[in-house]
């Protein structure tokens, strides 16, 4: 039990572990994740590397809406990049997916570089706008340059390979989504500390008294958007080795939307907030298909209102956290943590 | 004339029709705007719904046109009240980024309920203009394009001249202009808002019928919603003239595009994206659009 915050040296201020208990339980997560597709179906497998992918481009809107304060409407286009950029790549230079996911990663960040320029200029809902824009024109490139993207046809792209073992199913998919997940999970947990960290939250938390005390509003901005992008081109790079092939259609402004609803459901500005955002949200709809499945045992039409509920479940969710939980679920989280940090001996 | 020119006229015909539907919908956007300071990203789903209502109204209780117009309005009217009072206000004063995520939540909750209520199919109003299409000298218009843009202009005339000369009008504006000096008036800021959010609403409502008369009801009508934005760029977000202009403008050189441009690029539609490259310039040079307020910042 913790009564106190005693810490003797800067190395145990610095932790990302800050106490025994909490390495333990990291320790048991670890392993339940590294033991989870031994145990799990093939249908729960494909989930968790949705939820890997998911979650790693969500990371990136994290830092960009919940650190920065600047709202991106057009994060599945970046996805997007990311994705096009590996499959291009991987398919006629054969590069590695060592090579094209970080690639992709890296076109991503320039393509975020372009679109976050206008933020110097204009904020908030504009700012929204523009990136409403982004989104539009990115999607029409991916569908109308087809000498590079295929057009409508889409790039397929043959699996990622280790040693020449290729990574065609996804239990051995699994280590790859998940390990990329887990670096850029400490990566992100770890800008919030650094200089740019400070300097992002500092922005968003009134960017005309930042520059005063000394913060480069401009490069700041710009790297957010940058650090963003990147996350959402590296996602979409993992997107691509994981299905396979790559569309126009698989970006559209629904997957930006649905990002922004995971920030949003998980904890605006926290980063283990956006993974159970992202597991959340993501089995919903599962747990609709279940509840209109066995609802369709006494009432056979339930299946056909399985879409439609998934949109009115999906709304509503944003709307209810936003007005009972605004600080999302890591914050229900945190109180049932402290509930429990004394329980049973309070009062 | 010259088949060219016929050609053109035509286009620069069709573009003011579309785009003077476009006014109306940038119309829903500006209302809401320039009184609460909200981007309403539902706009396009309010439409569907206004469409759906004046659907059900006619082909089901076979009721006249514009008693289901009317119909349609006073529902919609309703659900704006309903949505400022039950979602808008207790977010009042948040940060942008859950202003417009509860109102993109409420649009997928609209869409789905939508979806349920009438099902995904397409469905369309019974004929309900004359159906010879308008000659206007050379140019041919087809009636179900112009019956609903005369609509489209009578509906912004009526709000125009409402905003413009009615009591609750000016308290609008007053408030639009300073809240706590229209406060201090005595001017009941929660009324307005409520108010803001009904007339938005009905706008909407007939800016989907007309859309509706044009083409098709169906839950997915609020697409249009996105397509918009570069019109209340363009105009300036709290401008009513802005949104005429801009949609106008917006209308007709997609149309002029669509005309001249898609023939020379076959297979792609260069008339889709145009109004974004339009919104993209536009927030570069003059981010208030061309009669939108000017913010100033201070610390």
């Amino acid at each position: 039990m913790i009564i106190g915050n005693y810490k003797q040296t800067y190395a145990s201020d610095e932790a990302v572990f800050r106490t025994p208990t909490v390495r333990w339980w990291m320790a048991a997560l670890g392993i339940a994740v590294i033991a989870f597709p031994f145990v799990a179906g093939d249908y729960l497998l494909y989930l968790a590397n949705l939820i890997g992918v998911l979650a790693l481009a969500a990371l990136g809107l994290n830092v960009l809406i919940g650190f920065t304060g600047q709202v991106s409407l057009g994060h599945a286009a970046f996805m997007g990049v990311g994705a096009y950029a590996t499959a291009i790549l991987a398919t006629r230079l054969g590069a590695p997916f060592w090579i094209s996911v970080p690639a992709g990663g890296l076109a991503a960040c320039g393509a975020g570089m372009v679109v976050g320029v206008p933020s110097l200029r204009i904020k908030g809902l504009y700012l929204a706008i523009a990136t409403v824009a982004a989104q539009v024109i990115f999607e029409w490139v991916f569908t109308n340059w087809t000498p590079v993207t295929g057009g409508i046809r889409g790039i397929n792209v043959p699996p990622a390979r280790i040693l020449g073992v290729p990574l065609a199913d996804d239990l051995r998919l699994y280590f790859l989504i998940q390990g990329v997940v887990a670096v850029h999970y400490l990566l992100a947990s770890n800008l919030r500390r650094s200089r740019w960290g400070r300097a992002f939250v500092a922005v968003r938390d009134r960017d005309i008294a930042a520059e005063i005390v000394g913060v480069n509003i401009f490069q700041t901005k710009i790297l957010a958007f940058m650090v963003s992008s990147y996350y959402a081109g590296v996602a979409g790079g993992l997107w691509v080795y994981f299905m396979k092939v790559v569309t126009p259609e698989n970006f559209p402004l629904s997957l930006s939307i649905q990002y922004l609803a995971i920030v949003v459901v998980g904890g605006l500005g926290s980063i283990p907030g956006t993974i159970l955002g992202t597991v959340f949200m993501t089995l919903v709809p599962e747990w609709l298909k279940l509840g209109t499945g066995l609802a369709g045992a006494a009432w056979p039409d339930a299946g056909s209102y399985l879409f439609p509920l998934r949109d009115v479940a999906f709304g509503s969710l944003i709307v209810v956290f936003l007005i009972f939980e605004p600080h999302g679920l890591i914050e229900m989280w945190n109180r049932l943590k402290r509930f429990f940090a004394l329980w049973p001996f309070e009062k | 004339m010259s088949e060219g020119a016929v050609h053109l006229l035509q286009l620069l015909a069709s573009g003011v029709v579309t785009g003077g539907i476009y006014s109306l919908v940038a119309l829903g956007f500006v209302i809401v705007y320039k009184s609460t300071r909200v981007i309403n990203f539902a706009t396009g789903e309010f439409m569907m719904l206004g469409a759906f209502f004046a659907w059900t109204v006619m082909v089901g209780l076979k009721a006249p046109f514009f008693v289901a117009v009317a119909a349609a309005i006073f529902a919609s009217a309703l659900l704006g009240v309903l949505t400022e009072r039950l979602v808008l206000r207790p977010l009042l004063g948040q940060r942008t980024i859950s202003i417009i995520m509860v109102t993109i939540g409420l649009a997928a909750v609209f869409r789905g309920l939508a979806q349920i209520a009438w099902s995904g199919e397409y469905r369309s109003f019974p004929p309900i203009f004359p159906r010879a299409p308008i000659e206007l000298g050379p140019i041919v218009l087809p009636s179900r394009q112009f019956y609903p843009f005369l609509i489209a202009v009578a509906a912004i005339a009526v709000v125009g001249i409402g905003f413009r000369f009615t009591r609750t009008g000016t308290a609008m504006r007053a408030t639009a202009d300073d809240q706590a000096a229209a406060f201090a008036m005595g001017i009941d800021i929660r009324r307005v808002y409520a108010l803001s959010w009904s007339l938005a609403a009905m706008t909407a409502a007939v800016a989907g019928i007309v859309v509706g008369v044009l083409g098709a009801i169906s839950p997915q009508l609020g697409a249009i919603g996105l397509r918009t934005f570069p019109v209340v760029i363009l105009g300036g977000l709290d401008s009513i003239p802005g949104a005429l202009v801009g949609g106008v403008t917006i209308g007709v050189l997609e149309n002029l595009a669509g005309g001249y441009l898609d023939p020379l690029l076959d297979g792609t539609s260069v008339k889709e994206v145009l109004p974004f490259l339009v919104l993209v310039i536009v927030l570069m040079i003059r981010p208030y659009g061309l009669f939108g307020t000017r913010e100033v910042e201070r610390l």
